[in-house]
């Protein structure tokens, strides 16, 4: 109890600050919606995220500063051709790509190189979930149905309308924004997320596919924002882009 | 001595451009710049393997149920191949498991399944690279608490600038005979 008190105490101020850097987050015992056959929880070691994701300004003053990573210039093999397509030049953002927008059409490969860049990482999967699982003033909202009701409500809307800008939304306890009701995200272990597309196929016939053993499954069946992250990141190779796929980075507590 | 070693550092520098050779293709999967170590401790970049077509797959060396059926796989593949062709075909092994795969473990994997390592590369990227390289191999992994590894199997057919040519999934001493012909092809005539 006094070990949340404190961490409390600490998260509260970060909620105040502005969007734009990082805000530490205690990690500790998780538990994953996932079903992982090797470890009931996951231990997420304290790290540093981005309050909110990466925008459309701070991508261009990458592919400034690294011709590779422009629109034209970065290879297929990195990003599909619809990389960056919502922009009107490759050092151009244009009407459809607002400076405070969140940078969207980014390929893994991309994102990856964006934050180490900046001497970071993308957050893994774990450390994203458990970020993703407080509301404004728990760290761990996931059991409260009003909330999931909240959460979900975004992914029924239509994806047509314009991207909102970054950091509209109220903090979570540790401080961080629009980690739901903006963009999809990637992770650093997108492609660790072995689930298959038929949950009926769980088991034996995955073997054969997955060496070692079965593909991942749901241990909490109700959370169906993580269920569709899940399978949206499972889903996609690491050149991939989508106009609803942003990114934010993360690193290790100093 | 010394404009030597400024040449051999120029070199390093630029792992896919040598001399005189044409810019890589932008599909090819020799555009990650990455550092490997192999079976013989021999570092060098991920570039180097540019030059002939190349049949790629991933593994790790204590793994013991799918990743021999990789290596029988290379073998059964290489089996359907004339002398010549063999010749023009390399065989890559990329570890996921640079911490335990030292060059020495590649090498006791080289030596136990008898791979001509004139033919054969067994290879040993740093972490940091490791999901990249799966990345461009379409790869997908999951270490395991017990430092097992949950992933997909994928033998990925290159051409000489990286391209990939063909790819299966399907493992054993009776290779998909469709990645077999695309095999040949890239090898060229039998004699």
């Amino acid at each position: 109890m006094r070990r949340l008190a404190a961490l409390l105490l600490c998260a509260l101020p970060l909620a105040g600050l502005a969007a734009g850097g990082y805000v530490r987050l205690p990690g500790g015992a998780f538990r994953s919606a996932l079903k992982y056959e090797d470890q009931k929880t996951v231990r997420v070691a304290p790290f540093e995220l981005m309050d909110a994701p990466v925008t459309n300004a701070q991508f261009l003053a990458f592919v400034q500063a690294n011709p590779r990573w422009r629109r034209g210039n970065a290879p297929t093999v990195f990003a599909e051709a619809r990389y960056l397509q919502h922009w009107a030049g490759p050092r151009t953002l244009g009407p459809d790509a607002l400076p405070r927008q969140p940078v969207v059409n980014v390929s893994w490969f991309a994102a990856d190189a964006y934050c180490k860049a900046q001497g970071a990482r993308l957050p893994d999967w774990n450390e994203w979930e458990y970020a993703a699982a407080a509301d404004e003033l728990r760290k761990d909202a996931r059991k409260d149905p009003v909330w999931r009701e909240r959460i979900l409500a975004w992914y029924s809307r239509p994806s047509t309308s314009a991207l909102p800008r970054v950091g509209l939304q109220a903090a979570n306890a540790y401080g961080v924004r629009d980690i739901h009701g903006l963009v999809w995200e990637w992770t650093e272990d997108y492609s660790a997320l072995l689930v298959d597309a038929d949950n009926r196929k769980q088991g034996d016939a995955d073997k054969a596919r997955f060496c070692g053993a079965g593909a991942l499954s749901m241990d909490d069946r109700e959370n169906y924002a993580v269920l569709m992250r899940v399978a949206m990141l499972s889903s996609l190779q690491g050149a991939d882009v989508t106009p609803n796929m942003g990114f934010r980075c993360a690193r290790d507590a100093r | 001595m010394k404009s030597l070693l400024f040449s051999a550092l120029l070199a390093l520098a630029s792992p896919a451009a040598g001399a005189g050779e044409a810019p890589l293709p932008p599909d090819s999967v020799y555009q990650l710049q990455a550092q490997l170590v192999d079976q013989g401790g021999h570092r060098g970049a991920w570039g180097a393997q540019r030059g002939k077509p190349r049949l790629v797959a991933m593994f790790y060396t204590s793994c013991k149920y799918i990743c021999p059926l990789i290596v029988d796989s290379g073998k059964a593949i290489e089996r359907q191949l004339a002398p010549a062709q063999q010749a023009r075909i390399g065989i890559v092994l990329v570890s996921m498991d640079p911490a335990r795969d030292t060059p020495k473990a590649l090498r006791a994997v080289a030596d136990q399944r008898r791979l001509d390592t004139r033919r054969w590369t067994l290879l040993a990227p740093r972490a940091d690279d490791v999901r990249n390289i799966a990345g461009v191999l379409g790869v997908r992994y999951r270490q395991l608490a017990d430092g097992e590894f949950n992933h997909t199997s994928a033998l990925v057919l290159l051409d000489a600038d990286g391209r990939v040519l063909a790819r299966t999934e399907k493992l054993g001493s009776q290779p998909d005979p469709d990645f077999v012909a695309a095999v040949r092809r890239a090898a060229g005539a039998p004699k």
